[in-house]
């Protein structure tokens, strides 16, 4: 290589380390939050990487992997981590470098995962990070001897705010250089058992660091109150009371906001197009489709920043333990909870998140029973059919709205529970793990950091309307429209279609339109919503895009509450199976995940009808 | 006063001991055990018990704190407390 293509080459540094030490948000700060996510080749566990460059021009190309406690990789987002620093994942280059980060407070509990890590046979630079924190909590580290014990660089940062970082930066512009050169360093360590290679690592922080005698520290009086026994259950109950609430009186405005901007548009479109064919599809079939959809956005927005909050803070571990021996009276891990938390938003990430899981009957009955936490992906129908049956009034402090959508998670809840105790007896019966997880300080979450989880949650969100909601909203567009000779809906395609469904669904109280919703809703679940307000715009009952009255003045309450139950359970989304096929490897699992989900949807839309009706709510 | 090392699980809530070593009968839990954070020598300290048969607890160990289960618990042996 000519010193030239030295001076320019792009070094790959990789950011190692465990779960909480800060590696995302130094890899936000340099990279700006640029980032590219991908899934490793095979696997499916997400990692980022990101373009900077450092002070003086060179370009570095960094690497954000999932956080690892030591090099045997018991789970399989550790090994992703362990093979990537090993160059041993497909497709991917080796990096040129690690940066290992640690929490300088918990310097002690990971240097064993330092010294492991000198024999990746990469040169290493270990940072320090947070020792703000480690001084308040009465921590000294004597880094020049830290230095010299472990034969590496040692770099100190507060990774969160700028004037922490230059010391790094200054470092980094050095080191890449000497990487580039091929003359920096490459450490090594003697090999050997993890309880030797603790122990030399337990002798090397005695010797550079000291504590003075603690006194509580912060997130100790906090978790005094917060891990309560009973006290605690109590307040994660009311954090999601509150979340839950807000997602109902927050958006509001926000919400008639769209909704009036979206009729706004179909109203110029109209006005601009000839009336005919195209302005039906666009009107009609696009705009009346995805706005359906798009107006749910401020409430998904106030959902995940309540989610997002709680991960930031460190406070979900704590809701993890206080629900952990709850989970484990149905057999189930106590890990599965964050996986199950995450199936709130959807079940995608869900599915993926138990590979922490690292017994193998524990993870399949997470997976089978995730489809039944409320994804977002429900919350459109929900929001549709409580906003038009349900009064908007309040009980006390509380929306009587809110109050039934939290009852519908409870249910969801309650039946992921039940088939949890059935599948851990028959299908996935043995042993259940333990729980085994470290519980984090408590910081106030970076603010940045914060609005760029939201921004790409809300654009998860319009994205999935774009690529989803409107292929689907003009494919059924294209089937309530053709053939163009049909008086009504039930001469078009769709009617048709539903037809030959609604012998089947008109026992549970389902009308025609309903019936045909049904079908593109395998796509995702909220475009029943988009379909319902395809099909009424083109039978020309929702001219103004009200969805929420169409439906209240067609349907009657028992079929609204019929409806509702179905979705709890909702055997709908191919995404999700097609996960679970690819993520349990069978066919076996997804079968018999939509087997019990159409089962039960089918028998709780049901009952529900039918008491609904013998209390003459029809 | 008996010499045989106690259980972490025997340790009522704030005491605070050394750990001496780990139960021989599960090899794979003290890989795990240690990795996250617990040797011999360590200062270990319950802070907190689940509402259903004291499980799972939380334990301070260095500056961390982990969460884990009595069953797991029970294979960390430590000194019993004055």
């Amino acid at each position: 290589m000519s010193e030239s293509e030295t001076m320019t080459k792009t070094v790959r540094l990789a950011l190692l380390g465990a779960p909480n030490c800060g590696k995302t948000s130094l890899f936000n700060a340099l990279t700006g939050g640029k980032a590219k996510v991908a899934n490793y080749p095979g696997v499916t566990v997400e990692y980022r990487k990101g373009l900077f460059a450092l002070p003086g021009g060179r370009e570095v190309e960094l690497l954000d992997l999932p956080g690892v406690y030591g090099d045997c990789g018991h789970s399989m987002d550790e090994r992703v981590a362990i093979d990537a620093v090993r160059g041993k994942l497909e497709g991917e280059r080796a990096p040129d470098g690690i940066v290992f980060m640690l929490d300088a407070a918990q310097i002690e509990t990971h240097l064993h995962n330092v010294l492991q890590a000198k024999n990746y046979g990469l040169p290493i630079v270990l940072v320090l990070n947070m020792m703000d924190m480690a001084a308040r909590d009465g921590l000294t580290i004597n880094v020049e001897q830290l230095e010299q014990e472990l034969g590496l660089p040692v770099v100190t940062s507060v990774a969160v705010r700028a004037s922490g970082r230059a010391h790094l930066l200054d470092f980094l512009r050095e080191w890449t250089g000497d990487i580039a050169h091929g003359s920096a360093a490459v450490p090594t360590e003697q090999p050997g058992e993890l309880r030797e290679i603790q122990s030399r690592a337990r002798s090397v922080s005695r010797t550079v660091v000291s504590r003075i005698p603690r006194t509580e520290t912060t997130t100790q009086k906090i978790d005094a109150v917060v891990l309560h026994p009973v006290g605690g259950l109590l307040i994660l109950f009311a954090i999601l009371f509150v979340m839950f609430q807000a997602v109902y009186t927050w958006s509001g405005p926000a919400m008639d906001l769209i909704e009036g901007g979206i009729g706004a548009l179909g109203s110029a479109v109209a006005s601009v197009l000839p009336d005919g064919l195209l302005e039906s599809l666009i009107v009609d079939g696009a705009i009346a489709g995805v706005g359906a959809v798009l107006v749910f956005l401020p409430q998904i927005i106030i959902l995940f920043a309540f989610i997002l909050l709680l991960e930031a803070s460190g406070y979900m571990s704590r809701a993890a333990f206080l629900v952990d021996s709850i989970m484990a009276k149905v057999g189930l891990n106590g890990r599965a909870f964050i996986p199950l938390l995450s199936s709130f938003a959807c079940a995608i990430p869900g599915v993926m998140a138990a590979r922490t899981i690292e017994q193998e009957r524990d993870r399949l009955t997470t997976i089978m029973i995730a489809p039944l936490m409320t994804c977002a992906a429900r919350w459109p129908v929900y929001f549709l059919i409580i906003g038009a049956f349900i009064p908007a009034t309040k009980v006390g402090p509380f929306s009587v709205q809110g109050l039934v959508a939290f009852g519908l998670i409870i249910v969801g809840i309650v039946f992921a529970f039940i088939m949890a105790a059935i599948f851990k007896r028959t299908l996935a019966r043995g042993e259940s793990s333990g729980l085994l997880i470290e519980l984090p300080s408590y910081k106030a979450p970076v603010f940045k950091d914060y609005l760029r989880g939201l921004w790409d949650r809300a654009m998860i969100f319009v994205t999935r309307a774009g690529r989803i909601i409107l292929p689907a909203s003009i494919a059924i567009w294209v089937l309530t429209t053709f053939p163009r000779s049909a008086e009504n809906i039930e001469g078009t395609f769709a009617g048709m279609i539903g037809n030959v469904l609604l012998p089947v669904l008109r026992p549970i109280g389902f009308n025609l339109e309903m019936a045909i919703s049904l079908i593109p809703a395998m796509a995702a679940r909220e475009v029943a919503v988009s379909s319902l307000a395809t099909i009424y715009a083109v039978s020309g009952e929702a001219a103004e895009g009200n969805m929420t009255a169409v439906i209240a003045s067609n349907w009657s309450l028992a079929t609204g509450l019929a409806f509702l139950a179905w979705f709890v359970f909702a055997p709908q989304c191919l995404s999700t199976f097609a996960i679970i096929r690819k993520e349990t490897n069978s066919w076996r699992w997804p079968l018999i995940a939509f087997g019990y989900l159409f089962v039960l949807a089918y028998v709780m839309a049901g009952l529900t009808y039918h008491i609904a009706r013998g209390f003459g709510l029809a | 006063m008996t010499t045989m090392p106690h259980r972490l699980t025997e340790l009522p809530r704030d005491a605070t001991t050394r750990i001496i070593g780990f139960s021989s009968a599960t090899p794979a839990l003290e890989m795990r055990l240690r990795e996250i954070g617990f040797a011999e020598g360590d200062t270990v300290q319950p802070l907190h018990f689940g509402l259903f048969g004291k499980n799972p607890m939380s334990v301070r160990v260095n500056g961390a704190i982990i969460a884990l289960r009595r069953s797991d618990a029970a294979a960390i042996l430590v000194e019993p407390t004055a």
